[in-house]
């Protein structure tokens, strides 16, 4: 009885650390995950502090992005239409995962 | 026929055409013009401050330190190692030409005889195996860090003059190129994303210095008192970009620091300086 009880709550800690680790925002935030703003200054969110300049600001997303799967084929691999730029290959590196890059999509899409 | 480097492509449009027969001068200028071009406001001699040229703030913070900088204890030390006589008598100056002052802009040079690329630190384990010593380790801050901070003072005020003559000497400053234009890693970065392409631009809160006058101020001091040498920045660098790093002194490191050093040719060095 008390083991179950220990056992529920520990996979209810785990559960909640890995939701909060899963969130769209906290990816695009954490500097071990996507670390967008290393590079993305994020104007619309108050606590986007000391974001970067060497990418654009990422606002109006949808307005910019009519496709959405446009833009997840930029964060993907944003070499394949643009040879220039210094974005990495985010899921073509393997920097984050699809399921992952899905949340960052529609966390930025709601920008 | 002009061969271009492909994995230059990145960088070398925004450079104009970066190609593999372009000569090391070449190279410089483009830079520089690139430069000029893209920081009209900035002088070509400020960039020897690397970030700070962009950081006014930061720049009378970095004239404030160094009026009485906080790793002096680091450079007495440094001296001490460079005046200390090795086993067989000689001292460093012995094994140097104008006893160590004034050469450190003549270093990375190409050694014909030995068919590869000489570091100023390399000279100075060559004088220790020479007199009786056991070489250190070139990424040590405790030895050659601080044995390299104090000797390179004693060039403060030269400027960057290094040379690449030959063929021999030209391939080990081709390697260098390549390793710095090259992308690779994770995030898929070359040295050029972030020092050339994206130079002055913030990565968070840091500017990333440009490539140009970046070799002149080694080592450095940073947060005051942590003593970083030239290519154990370039370890820093690499693994920070999720790339495989070398070690200090490596062959690879070697020609990137010739290349590297070669970009601020005409340029003022000072040595042991405060950074961020």
């Amino acid at each position: 009885m008390r083991h179950r009880a220990i056992a529920g709550l520990l996979a209810a800690l785990l559960a909640s650390t890995a939701f909060a680790a899963e969130s769209g925002k906290d990816i695009v935030f954490n500097r071990s995950q996507g670390n967008c703003l290393a590079c993305h200054g994020l104007p619309t969110q108050p606590d986007a502090e000391q974001t970067g300049n060497s990418g654009p600001p990422l606002i109006a997303m949808q307005a910019r992005f009519p496709d959405k799967a446009v833009m997840r084929a930029k964060i993907w691999d944003a070499g394949a239409s643009n040879p220039e730029t210094i974005m990495p290959p985010i899921g073509k590196h393997q920097v984050l995962t699809e399921e992952e890059i899905d949340k960052v999509v529609d966390f930025l899409y709601g920008l | 026929m002009k061969k271009c480097l492909v994995a230059m492509a990145g960088v070398g449009l925004l450079l104009g055409a970066v190609c593999a027969n372009a000569t090391p001068e070449d190279d410089r200028l483009k830079l520089v013009a690139y430069f000029k071009n893209k920081y009209p406001d900035i002088k070509v001699e400020v960039s020897i401050h690397g970030a700070l040229a962009f950081d006014p703030d930061a720049m009378s913070q970095y004239r404030s330190i160094m009026e009485f900088p906080p790793f002096l204890d680091q450079l007495d030390k440094g001296e001490k190692l460079w005046k200390t006589p090795l086993k067989s008598g000689k001292s460093y100056a012995d094994c140097l030409p104008n006893g160590g002052k004034q050469i450190a802009g003549n270093y990375p040079q190409y050694d014909e005889a030995r068919a590869k690329v000489v570091t100023l630190e390399d000279v100075l384990n060559e004088c220790r195996k020479a007199n009786g010593e056991e070489p250190y380790a070139y990424g040590d801050p405790k030895t050659m860090g601080l044995l390299d901070a104090y000797m390179r003072t004693l060039s403060d005020g030269m400027r960057m003059n290094i040379r690449v003559e030959g063929t021999g000497a030209l391939k080990a400053y081709e390697d260098g190129k390549k390793t710095f234009y090259s992308r690779s890693g994770q995030l898929n970065f070359s040295c050029g994303s972030c020092h050339v392409v994206a130079a002055g631009n913030r990565l968070r809160s840091e500017i990333l210095s440009p490539l140009l006058g970046q070799a002149t101020h080694w080592p450095v001091f940073r947060g005051g008192d942590t003593l970083v040498t030239l290519q154990k920045r370039y370890e820093g660098c690499h693994r920070s970009t999720r790339h495989e790093p070398d070690k200090a002194g490596s062959a690879r490191y070697n020609n990137l620091e010739y290349f590297h050093a070669y970009m601020s040719n005409g340029l003022e060095m000072k040595a042991a300086v405060y950074r961020k």
